[in-house]
């Protein structure tokens, strides 16, 4: 416990050696940190000439000026044109081209000389031209005057007379034939207004918007319950005897299949029902009415001393009238789908502009109807894999060892069978060998083998760390997904779904979950333990725990959290359109593609503007929560 | 009658927090622990309630072993055991009423916590514990906008919500000032005086152990070194305890 009278004195003796390797090892950190950027300054060409280089300035000049100047607003012009014709190189008999006739009114053109080598300079002045326009002077090759190509960088600015007069330099273009120089004055009139791309940008700003918004939300609200299950404090505890995780491992096939069964059912018997809308509106209010009556009455408020009511008819009358409750609740849900959909079919013609009111209910109806047979097996799985597990842990805390190492065995070489099964099952779908002696057979011997070996070598009593088997699974899983970018996702989803920002959803989404579901997760780790253990010492149960301790500590940073995806979100929806999943990225990259700098500004102001916004937002949001 | 028997913790490092320790504690007392910080009195006290699972030896409480309890059983042993922590440890972001009615978690069906939802009859008792501790007009205000002292009066509700038989104290009033050490420690002695719970509770303090203790044992390294009544802390007793170097104050 106590200092060594000495440990003062033997650190002092020994801080010069440390000293001397410590030097010794920074200089050789920083050696090693040169060596890594002298290599990296190769890898990545690191070349300062090219950008000293007059043609890179040029374009880089040019290019800024256009992404300065956003497409957004235009005035509408008048244009006047007028051609000149003249001789490059001049002919060898001394023909001039004859200068189109003009009345004292009109505007016209005049070159000195009239005719001229290529890469000789000749002087343009025009005359008569509206007051103070401006626009191009352009050599016009190929003896066409209606030719749409034209040559050349100069401008022309006319005076209060409408006059002008510029040093054109002719291009290298000879001909034989008569080649035109062109002048196109314009003149801004009336007010300013906006352009096509800006109508375009904000179309598609709305689009990226609210496909970030449905990402971020289906993304956080899945997150949520994956981010308990990939935190270490919370599982880390989670210890369970073989018996139990057996009988749960088992639970969730089974209770899934069964889930689907009975769901079907009361599906088939929804649709039986019909599609009447009074019959519906019935049912969808009647149905969930009694099971919350039915619930109310199986599932006692407070529990008086025992844990469970100790009659076995009771306990079998209130799981029945759960499970017909459960019926009673998805037969209401299948109604209240088609009951939406029937709604919003009609209403979607009715409501004229806001017809998207009623498509919202038909999708929404849509989607109820195909989750909720899933959602549904999916919950009968859990609580099937959660009342076995119980039943396994009462008969290991029950039976003697000798008694339990044989169930131990045969349950653990059954789970292990399913798991393994189910693997083989997935590599058939995936891979096709075609070969039930590798996909069905082997699996389901080894998973059987493996399990059975686990059995037989612990302890039956021992408590298992299955929370950890868990976590790391899943923080696998969620490393393995977060590691593919949303990019590369979209790309599938536009295969699944079709182009369009849908696939962009789906792909934001699934990315938003697993990327989330660790900041999350992190999180719920870096939580103050303290109410924990007060909430655990009341008696309260797992659930319960995380209800009361938990969650109100995490709502400030999982908001926080939200709100900065929601912003990642629409920035990656901006790139999303790349591939073809919807949003604003599609224009950008096509203005970008075409050189049209000024549109791809337009479209770069509009996310700055979105993703600005959304930084302020956000702020005001978290200043309100916190 | 709470009989400690034998009971050792050796942390996962090597640590050893307690060294065979037997004592045991009847009905309805007030017993104090002592020692320095790191004797061991916070494993001792979340070794009964099983938050620090012990290495060996034996809890018996009425006779049931609490060490041998199931995860279940456990549940129901824990929900007759009230605790009060030296921080507090309220929900900061919950209302007072709310972390007063966690108390009841134990009690009540853990489906209707789901969706955050406590009987009538456990809300009226969550106002009647608060106006006992003389805080009802706190109730709706969030846990972290009342002062230290507040606090723990939320804490102590939040443990008279179990309907407890025990109150296991882990330094109360250690985060507190003297005069609102008192009021939080008087609390204590109404409940042990007038409910007839036990109370067991670490200090720091000896003025406050001769004040409201009936009992003391004292941990030095995990070890029992006194058992007895307050009074009986003499000098000599006193050096056994806080060590040669230590000395007397207030």
């Amino acid at each position: 416990m106590a200092a060594t009278p000495n440990g003062w004195g033997s650190a002092m003796q020994t801080k010069p050696k440390t000293s001397l390797w410590k030097s010794a090892r920074v200089g050789l950190v920083t050696l090693l940190g040169l060596v890594i950027f002298a290599y990296g300054f190769q890898i990545t060409r690191v070349d300062l000439e090219e950008l000293r280089s007059e043609k890179r300035q040029e374009s880089l000049v040019r290019v800024t000026r256009a992404l300065a100047q956003p497409d957004l607003l235009a005035y509408d012009q008048t244009e006047e044109v007028v051609n000149i014709p003249l001789y490059v190189p001049c002919r060898a008999d001394g023909l001039l081209s004859a200068a189109p006739a003009h009345t004292g009114a009109d505007p016209y053109l005049t070159l000195t000389p009239a005719c001229a080598a290529p890469g000789e300079t000749v002087r343009v002045e025009g005359f008569n031209f509206a007051p103070s326009t401006t626009g191009p002077v352009r050599f016009v090759p190929g003896g066409d005057i209606n030719n749409n190509v034209t040559l050349g960088r100069d401008n022309a600015d006319t005076d209060e007379n409408g006059h002008f007069a510029l040093d054109l330099t002719l291009p290298k273009r000879p001909s034989e034939e008569v080649q035109y120089i062109r002048a196109t004055l314009r003149r801004n009139i009336g007010t300013p207004h906006l352009t096509q791309t800006a109508r375009d940008t904000w179309e598609k700003i709305i689009e990226t918007v609210f496909l970030a918004l449905l990402a971020t939300v289906f993304g956080t609200l899945l997150a949520i319950p994956i981010s308990f299950i990939a935190a270490r404090n919370l599982m880390k505890p989670v210890k369970s005897p073989l018996a139990s995780i057996s009988l749960s491992v088992l639970g969730w096939p089974v209770g899934i299949a069964l889930g689907f069964l009975a769901f079907g059912w009361v599906e088939a018997f929804s649709a039986r029902l019909g599609a009447a809308l009074w019959v519906n509106l019935l049912v969808t209010i009647l149905a969930p009415l009694a099971a919350v009556w039915g619930l109310r009455w199986a599932i006692p408020e407070e529990e008086s001393n025992a844990p469970a009511p100790s009659l076995p008819s009771l306990r079998l009358a209130r799981l029945g009238v759960i499970f017909l409750s459960a019926l009673g609740v998805f037969l209401g849900l299948f109604q209240l789908a088609s009951l939406l959909m029937s709604i919003g079919e009609a209403a979607q013609p009715a409501l004229a502009s806001f017809g998207f009111l009623g498509y919202f209910l038909f999708q929404i109806g849509d989607i109820l109807a195909l989750t909720a047979t899933a959602l549904g097996a999916l919950a009968v799985g859990a609580a099937l894999s959660s009342f076995l597990g119980r039943i396994g842990l009462r008969a290991t805390e029950k039976m003697t060892p000798v008694g339990l190492k044989p169930l131990n065995l045969a349950l653990a070489a059954l789970a292990g069978a399913t798991i393994f099964g189910l693997i083989g099952y997935l590599v058939e779908r995936l891979y096709q060998p075609g070969n039930p002696f590798y996909t069905f057979w082997l699996p389901v011997a080894l998973g059987a083998a493996l399990g059975a070996a686990l059995a037989l070598f612990i302890k039956p009593k021992t408590a298992l760390p299955i929370g950890m088997v868990i976590y790391t699974i899943t923080r696998t899983i969620l490393n393995a997904l977060r590691s593919v970018e949303a990019l590369v996702m979209a790309i599938v989803f536009v295969i699944a779904v079709g182009i369009g920002p849908f696939a962009g959803v789906m792909a934001l989404g699934l990315h938003t979950i697993v990327s989330l579901a660790k900041l999350y997760s992190e999180q719920v780790e870096s939580i103050a333990s303290g109410p924990l253990e007060a909430i655990e010492a009341t008696g309260a149960n797992r659930l319960q725990t995380i209800i009361y301790a938990v969650i109100p500590q995490i709502v400030p940073p999982y908001i926080s959290y939200t709100m900065y995806r929601w912003d990642i979100n629409v920035r990656m929806s901006t790139i999303i359109g790349f591939v073809g999943g919807g949003g604003i990225g599609f224009l950008l990259q096509q203005n970008i593609n075409l050189l049209n700098y000024r549109g791809a500004s337009a479209q770069m102001l509009a996310i700055a503007i979105v993703v600005a916004s959304m930084d302020y937002i956000s702020s005001v949001l978290r200043e309100k929560t916190l | 009658m709470l009989q400690i028997k034998n009971l050792t913790k050796i942390y996962d490092g090597g640590v050893q927090a307690l060294d065979n320790v037997s004592f045991e504690v009847p009905d309805g007392e007030f017993l104090a622990v002592i020692g320095l910080s790191g004797s061991g009195k916070s494993t001792l006290l979340r070794c009964i309630n099983r938050l620090i699972e012990p290495t060996s030896g034996q809890i018996l409480w009425d006779g049931v072993d609490i060490t041998a309890a199931s995860q279940e059983e456990m549940r129901l042993v824990r929900r007759k055991i009230g605790m009060v922590f030296q921080h507090f440890n309220l929900v900061h972001r919950s209302k007072v009423i709310t972390n007063v009615l966690s108390g009841r978690l134990g009690y009540v069906n853990p489906a209707w916590s789901l969706v955050n939802r406590f009987p009538k009859e456990d809300i009226e008792k969550a106002m009647r514990q608060l106006t006992r501790v003389g805080i009802v007009d706190k109730a709706n205000q969030r846990a972290d906008e009342l002062s230290g002292g507040q606090q723990q009066r939320v804490g102590i509700a939040r443990a008279l919500m179990q309907d407890p038989r025990m109150i296991l104290a882990d330094e109360p009033v250690a985060s507190l000032d003297p005069v609102l050490a008192h009021s939080i420690m008087s609390h204590l002695e109404d409940i042990n005086k007038n409910d007839g719970v036990m109370v067991l509770c670490s200090l720091h303090f000896l003025d406050l152990v001769h004040r409201y203790a009936g009992r003391v044992v004292a941990l030095n390294a995990g070890k029992l070194v006194f058992e007895g009544l307050p009074k009986d802390i003499d000098d000599k007793k006193f050096k056994e305890i806080y060590g040669r170097d230590a000395e007397r104050v207030g």
